[in-house]
Order: structure tokens, then C-alpha cells, then sequence
């Protein structure tokens, strides 16, 4: 246990489009530790430095047939960099990769995105009972037994 | 000049023909717009389905202003780089979307004074005609707020969790 909270293996998950953004943002946290990025687009390489990169296809809830094409490179890259915590800042991949992740000792956290303003979004309330940390990024969101608050990407 | 943009997953027609409209009237010829995977073709405006995001980085620096759905990331690269942002929220009841957190994105964020919103499509000519009046703050930091970050990083390395 020291071992890994000491030189962590981090695995940072995120879709496209904001997702991806919010996961930019966030990324001053994952300074020191042994880092691999986890996304959708290619062209998102460039943004990362010299962390690990990989990609895994795009899909969403509506696609069944993609989604499980998803589960198995997610479950195949968890495989292949052994992270021992996952964050992501959402979506499906994410989702997939804390679901995935746990199996495999991994700590998880997901942090819903800042678009989710009224409700935690529907990958998010599904998490909840598997991430160790379910964060929200509205203070008036947050709930006793999660999610939580504690701040936001602005 | 004007960049439009409809985000990396849906065409949002409404939008690009409503901005195509309003450059036609107004002989704007100094618009440019992502317009997605579409059937649409505008008539005034110059356009690209699908550009990258070292080139959408690039136009949003260089607008005047900013027009687009209520995405978080061309919200958050609008603010990143300092530059006014319009945006219009997308609808499920018209198929833009699978939900309307858009909407709510879109007056939460005009409330805290980030963005400019039109409501629906016969708001756009009004607020394009007036884009000098469409507030652009400093350049946000390109990070997120200390408190997340440390939140983080306390998981990561200590595994501290929110009680």
C-alpha cells in the first residue's frame, strides 16, 4: 500500500469534447506520478506530454455492439498498465474503466462533468456505488453518501 | 471573425442555418463554422464538417466572437483564451440531444456572467447584430480550481476521501 501511494500508477480516463477538457484541467493533480491517459481521439496526444496514451473507441449508451467492443479494450488496457487508481472525469469509458478497475484493486474516482448542473449525469449515479469517490462539481448537488463537492473545474 | 462551432458528436442545424441567414443579410463574409456530419449546406458562410482540436484552438483565439452549442468544452476553451462566447443550448424534444442539460448549462453559466445565451434560433440575429456588447472576460486560468485539484491529488497520493 505505501508502495503505490508513494509512486502511484494512475490511469486518467476521458471521452471527447468537454470531457476531455475537464480531464486537462484537472491534470496539475496528477503531477508525479507514474501517468497513463486513456481517451477517445487520436489528435489528444499532443496535449499530454510525456505520459502513456492510448486510445479506445468512442461509444455511448445507445450502442450496444460498441459498447461491449469498448468493455473489451478497456478491460485489455487495464490489463496491459495496472494502474492503481483510476479517475476520470466521465463518460462511458470511464465508466467502464472504474467498473473494471476495482476488479483489479484499483482506487477509483470519477468526477461528473460541469455540464451536469441540475443532476448528476446518468454514468454518474450508476457510479456511485462503485467509485470509492463520486465527486459533483455543484455544491447543491452533493449528498450525504456522495456525491461530493469539492470544487469544481472553474 | 465570427467562428461557429457544433461540437465533435451532433450536426446542430438549427444553429449553422440561423447564423447562415443572418451572414446573408448582413453580407458578412468573415464567418466560419464546424458544422458536423451534415446534410446542410450553407450558403454564406464557409464551412468544415469536422476540423481538429490544434486548428479549433486556433480559430477560437482567433475570433471576434464565439458561436456554438452549449458544450463544456468550447465553453471552457472560449473562457480559456479570453474570447466572447454566444452559445444556443440544444433540445432533446428536437432530436439536438439526448437530454437538456444544455439548457441548464447555458442559463447557469449566463448567470454567472460567462456566456451569452440565445434561447432559441430567432434570438441569434439580435445578439449577432450586437456582438460588440457580448462581454469578454480575462483569459481564465487553464486549470481547475485549487480546491479539485488538491481533492485529487489527496486521493492519489494519500488516499484522502471526502467524509
Amino acid at each position: 500500500m505505501t508502495k503505490t501511494r508513494s509512486n502511484p500508477k494512475v490511469m486518467a480516463v476521458a471521452s471527447g469534447g468537454g470531457h476531455w477538457v475537464q480531464l486537462m484541467r484537472i491534470s496539475p493533480a496528477f503531477a508525479g506520478a507514474r501517468l497513463v491517459y486513456v481517451t477517445v481521439e487520436p489528435s489528444y496526444r499532443d496535449q499530454v506530454g510525456d505520459a502513456r496514451f492510448r486510445l479506445v473507441c468512442d461509444a455511448t449508451r445507445w450502442n450496444k455492439f460498441r459498447l461491449i467492443l469498448l468493455l473489451c479494450q478497456i478491460t485489455f488496457v487495464i490489463l496491459h498498465e495496472r494502474p492503481d487508481v483510476i479517475v476520470s472525469t466521465g463518460a462511458a469509458p470511464g465508466y467502464l474503466a472504474i467498473r473494471i478497475g476495482k476488479l483489479f484493486g484499483a482506487r477509483t474516482m470519477w468526477i461528473d462533468s460541469i455540464a451536469n448542473v441540475e443532476c448528476l449525469s446518468l454514468s454518474g449515479e450508476r457510479i456511485r456505488a462503485h467509485a470509492d469517490v463520486c465527486l459533483t462539481q455543484w455544491d447543491h448537488l452533493a449528498r450525504a453518501g456522495g456525491p461530493s463537492f469539492e470544487g469544481a473545474v472553474l | 471573425m465570427i467562428f461557429v462551432t457544433v461540437g465533435h458528436q451532433m450536426p446542430f442545424d438549427r444553429l449553422i442555418s440561423a447564423v447562415d441567414a443572418w451572414a446573408g443579410e448582413r453580407g458578412r463574409d468573415d464567418v466560419f463554422a464546424q458544422i458536423g456530419e451534415t446534410e446542410l449546406r450553407p450558403r454564406h458562410i464557409r464551412w468544415a464538417a469536422k476540423i481538429d482540436p490544434a486548428e479549433f484552438r486556433e480559430r477560437v483565439e482567433a475570433a471576434e466572437t464565439i458561436v456554438s452549442h452549449a458544450g463544456m468544452g468550447t465553453i471552457l476553451t472560449a473562457l480559456e483564451l479570453g474570447r466572447p462566447i454566444l452559445v444556443m443550448p440544444r433540445r432533446e424534444s428536437l432530436s439536438e440531444t439526448r437530454n437538456d442539460h444544455q439548457v441548464a448549462t447555458a442559463v447557469r453559466f449566463r448567470e454567472l456572467g460567462r456566456v451569452s445565451v440565445a434561447m432559441d434560433a430567432s434570438e441569434i440575429p439580435g445578439l449577432l447584430d450586437r456582438l460588440g456588447s457580448i462581454p469578454a472576460g480575462d483569459r481564465i486560468s487553464t486549470e481547475a480550481s485549487p480546491r479539485l485539484i488538491n481533492a485529487v491529488r489527496g486521493f492519489i497520493f494519500e488516499d484522502r476521501r471526502p467524509i
